[in-house]
């Protein structure tokens, strides 16, 4: 590929402490790995700061105000008096509260939310640890916060935030499910779960035709945002967090250091899911004059703008609206493409040594693509048709019934006037 | 990696401790109930329907467990190994249209 900047980087200084440490292998293999997970942490949090900054000031962008431009010039440090106030406000912390369990549950939810970063590819060969089954272990990472969540509510001693864990577990799980369902065609078609064969796949690379799988996959695409955007809690699914509701969800009873342990989690998982959506689908770092990461930052920005104008856009919507799209849309919908896939798959193939050996149609890598992206487009739209329908039909059986209900009111108010004259 | 960020997060806990004011109250200390006092016991029922998504989550969890293998060969398997796993992924969805038509979906 072309210049590679942070190879260009992290070559030497690998170099250096594997020269170093040469006395041992496993030492140099566990600084290296060391190093590089405190600087992933570290850039983590740094953009965690700029996320913030540039959430708030999008957001008031849309609700036709300006936004935080006070702390600095224009604004811009406003996260560092965000940091400076999380650290020195006091942590109260209830009596009856369970000691334990709760100082625990945020720094568990602040550490898998960093884990989830060590399988995402930054660059060609760039990348935290070469796992082979990385897309599980970002779908095993993301359960592992889920189990904090409940582990803070229980601990907080309060029934708020017992029902808040409640809701937002379910919802977590709940969308956990078309997530993982979406997830199997991509790696069907790539022939591994790990991200760097991923992003090859959709790049020049080894004769592959360099399709990002969003072209491949549309609905799959679609319906990966929507659960990352319900996983992570965010608008329009941010019915934890409505203050109206329930006070504030599972952090009632948190504040200062822990509290944005939470928000650092909230807003980490935010991006993982972002760079997951763009390696996944949009290509990761492929892109053709400029260094790989750039094409990574470019398009990750993006994706997470889009998560931004959706969050200023949207209303929320109501707890049973939430379960009801998941369970009687969403995992219906990616069961019937995930069959319709694998039978494509294997009926129209790409190359001559495919049919060869399993047998098949060809129609080569675009003609695949094609079929992919139609069939695909055929299940959303059909879909969409249907649910479409339901609605219609149950508009239709309300609307009945306010008319007979209106009538009946209209004959009472008129046989009272009767009576009463 | 885990432990790594597990130390940095850690290490942010122990610097924010030392940084911050400790005055404890009683007022401060008490369980938060929109600012009355609280009234009854914290632990409310724990409603049914929280288990049912749970249960039917493990179950297509399961599922996509057992799928991965599948995908992961998907490109040596020959149509006749498909045919048997897209019938495993009927059954499974004849669960959860079972499941919607039992009403055992609804959010009450």
């Amino acid at each position: 590929m072309e210049f590679n900047i942070i190879k260009f980087i992290v070559d030497p200084i690998d170099g250096f402490i594997r020269n170093l440490l040469g006395f041992s292998p496993l030492l140099g293999d566990l600084v290296t790995m060391g190093l590089a997970a405190v600087v992933i942490c570290t850039l983590a949090a740094l953009s965690f700061m700029a996320l913030t900054y540039a959430e708030r000031k999008i957001v008031a962008r849309i609700q036709d105000r300006i936004g935080p431009n006070q702390a600095g010039p224009f604004g811009l440090l406003v996260p560092l008096a965000d940091g400076i106030k999380m650290f020195t406000k006091e942590d109260t912390t209830p009596r009856a509260a369970d000691r334990g369990v709760f100082n625990a549950a945020p720094l568990i939810i602040a550490t898998f939310a960093l884990a989830g970063f060590a399988v995402l590819p930054f660059s060609p060969g760039i990348v935290g640890t070469a796992l082979n089954v990385g897309v599980l272990y970002t779908i095993a990472i993301g359960s592992g916060s889920i189990i904090a969540i409940i582990m803070a509510g229980w601990g907080s001693n309060n029934k708020y935030a017992l029902l808040g864990a409640f809701r937002t577990v379910a919802q977590l799980v709940g969308y956990e499910v078309p997530m993982i369902l979406n997830l199997l065609p991509i790696v069907a078609l790539t022939g591994s779960m790990s991200l760097m064969d991923v992003v090859y796949r959709q790049t020049l690379a080894n004769g592959n035709p360099g399709i990002p799988f969003i072209v491949y996959f549309p609905f799959c695409a679609l319906v990966y945002l929507i659960s990352g955007i319900a996983e992570t809690g965010r608008s329009p699914f941010d019915l934890l967090e409505a203050e109206s509701e329930i006070v504030a969800g599972f952090h009632t009873e948190y504040s200062g250091m822990k509290f944005a342990l939470f928000f650092l989690g909230e807003y980490v998982n935010a991006l993982a899911v972002a760079i997951l959506f763009v390696t996944i689908f949009l290509g990761g770092f492929a892109g053709p004059v400029l260094p790989p990461v750039v094409w990574l930052l470019i398009k990750c920005a993006l994706v997470f703008s889009l998560f931004i104008w959706l969050r200023g856009t949207l209303p929320r919507v109501r707890v049973d609206q939430m379960h009801d799209l998941n369970w009687k849309f969403l995992v219906p919908l990616s069961i019937v493409n995930l069959v319709i896939m694998l039978l494509i798959g294997k009926i129209f193939v790409a190359t001559e040594a495919t049919q060869q050996a399993t047998g098949g149609i060809v129609v080569g890598y675009y003609g695949q693509a094609a079929i992919f992206a139609i069939s695909n487009l055929v299940v959303l739209f059909g879909g969409l048709a249907l649910a479409a329908r339901a609605g219609r039909v149950r508009r239709l059986a309300d609307e009945k019934i306010m008319a007979a209900r209106a009538e009946q009111n209209q004959l009472a108010a008129s046989r009272a006037i009767a009576v009463g004259k | 990696m885990l432990v790594t960020a597990g130390l940095l997060m850690g290490v942010t806990l122990l610097a924010a401790s030392l940084l911050r004011p400790k005055k404890p109250s009683a007022t401060k200390a008490d369980t938060y109930e929109c600012g009355i006092e609280t009234v009854g016991d914290t632990w409310v029922q724990f409603r049914v329907q929280y288990y049912i998504f749970a249960l039917v989550f493990v179950l297509f969890s399961v599922e996509a467990v057992l799928l991965f293998p599948i995908a992961v060969a998907y490109n040596a398997l020959p149509l006749y190994s498909v045919l048997i796993a897209v019938l495993f992924i009927i059954i499974l969805l004849e669960a959860i249209v079972f499941a919607w038509r039992k009403g055992v979906l609804e959010w009450n």
